[in-house]
């Protein structure tokens, strides 16, 4: 899943300190998924704004919705009979859903209301982890199934590098280093061998150097 | 602050621990300030962050949370988890420049019926001193 994390209450009141009727615009995607950009967080938001005019004495209006998801025009047309009943509108989906609404509603202020942070899952309750760089050309079953690409603070595909020491990374100790543990494990299942196997140098073409991705099946398209 | 404000207070308690002692400091003839509002979860681990929000959004001045001791919650975790949802709304309170001494959770006992008591006594003078949420 894309993960995300609330950006901090006093910049969003800062965003939207001129508007006094908002919508806080939740999606059931990703961010429902890590606990960010759901119903539940919608409402969350819309009452901390509702408490925080309280306290200045100000007089606003916060109503809060979610789409199914906002990455889809479908959905995103969901809410057109109500979009310009709102001064602002804060998308706490990931960086896409602020983009499409943008780009369905021009006119429409659109304010992201998190922060979008990596590809990743749930290791545990509470705590995501980074597992994808998104770099195109998928390359992890040459790794033990592990991708030194999202994992290694270098991105290193040939071995650790001095950093790595006692399984963590010199970055912090709250780091494994990527590379210890597909050696480990490549160890373990006995195919140690295979990490020697020559590879050409990765084309990163694939990957944001080759400029904004975009895809087409033609199969699907209509 | 005046001393004619009376704060607004709404108290969640849960129906195992705290709701035993509301019982006892009720069998003890033990009133609460009529200033609190009270409501019974059935385990303190139910209150969602909303919950809590809510009755800041609604015009409470104060709240808290009246629990399990840490190791004899009926379903284990349940006011560990409310504790860490309080804490989060301190932080959100303290983000909106908002005492976070308006929110807090207590521990009490089965037979603690004037601990029940007290903790609502305790968080009326905090309030009371704090004033309202609304800004000079």
């Amino acid at each position: 899943m894309i993960v995300a994390e609330q950006k901090p209450i006093k910049e969003i009141l800062e965003m939207v300190k001129d508007y006094n009727k908002i919508l806080v615009l939740g999606c059931k995607g990703c961010v429902t998924v890590c606990n960010v950009g759901g119903s539940k967080e919608a409402a969350i938001l819309a009452s901390t704004l509702k408490i925080a005019a309280r306290k200045t004495n100000k007089k606003i209006e916060v109503e809060e919705h979610t789409l199914e998801r906002q990455c889809d025009p479908e959905y995103v047309d969901e809410v057109k009979d109500m979009i310009d009943d709102y001064d602002a509108i804060i998308s706490i989906a990931c960086g896409v859903g602020p983009q499409f609404l943008s780009e369905r509603y021009p006119s429409a202020r659109i304010f992201p209301g998190v922060n979008t942070k990596f590809m990743g899952g749930a290791v545990e309750h509470g705590m995501w982890s980074e597992r994808c760089a998104g770099c195109g050309t998928c390359v992890v079953h040459h790794f033990g199934g592990l991708c030194p690409i999202a994992r290694c603070s270098k991105s290193l595909l040939n071995g650790p590098c001095g950093g790595s020491s006692d399984g963590k990374c010199e970055i912090s100790q709250d780091v494994d280093c990527i590379w210890d543990i597909i050696v480990r494990k490549m160890t373990e299942l006995g195919r140690l061998e295979e990490l020697l196997e020559f590879m050409p140098p990765k084309s990163w073409i694939t990957a944001r150097d080759g400029g904004p991705r975009r895809l087409i099946r033609e199969e699907l398209v209509i | 602050m005046s001393d004619n404000f009376k704060p607004k207070i709404v108290a969640f308690y849960c129906s195992n621990c705290a709701s035993s002692a509301a019982n006892v400091a009720d069998g003890m003839d033990k009133a609460l300030p009529d200033n609190v509002k009270m409501v019974q979860v059935p385990c303190t681990g139910r209150i969602e962050i909303l919950h809590l929000l809510k009755p800041f959004e609604e015009g409470a001045d104060g709240v808290y949370v009246a629990g399990c001791q840490e190791d004899s919650c009926q379903y284990v975790t349940g006011i560990t988890k409310a504790a860490k949802r309080v804490a989060y709304v301190k932080n959100t309170l303290e983000q909106l420049d908002i005492e976070p001494e308006r929110i807090n959770i207590y521990n009490l006992s089965a037979g603690k019926g004037q601990a029940f008591v007290d903790v609502a006594l305790e968080m009326n003078d905090r309030v009371r001193e704090l004033g309202p949420v609304l800004s000079e």
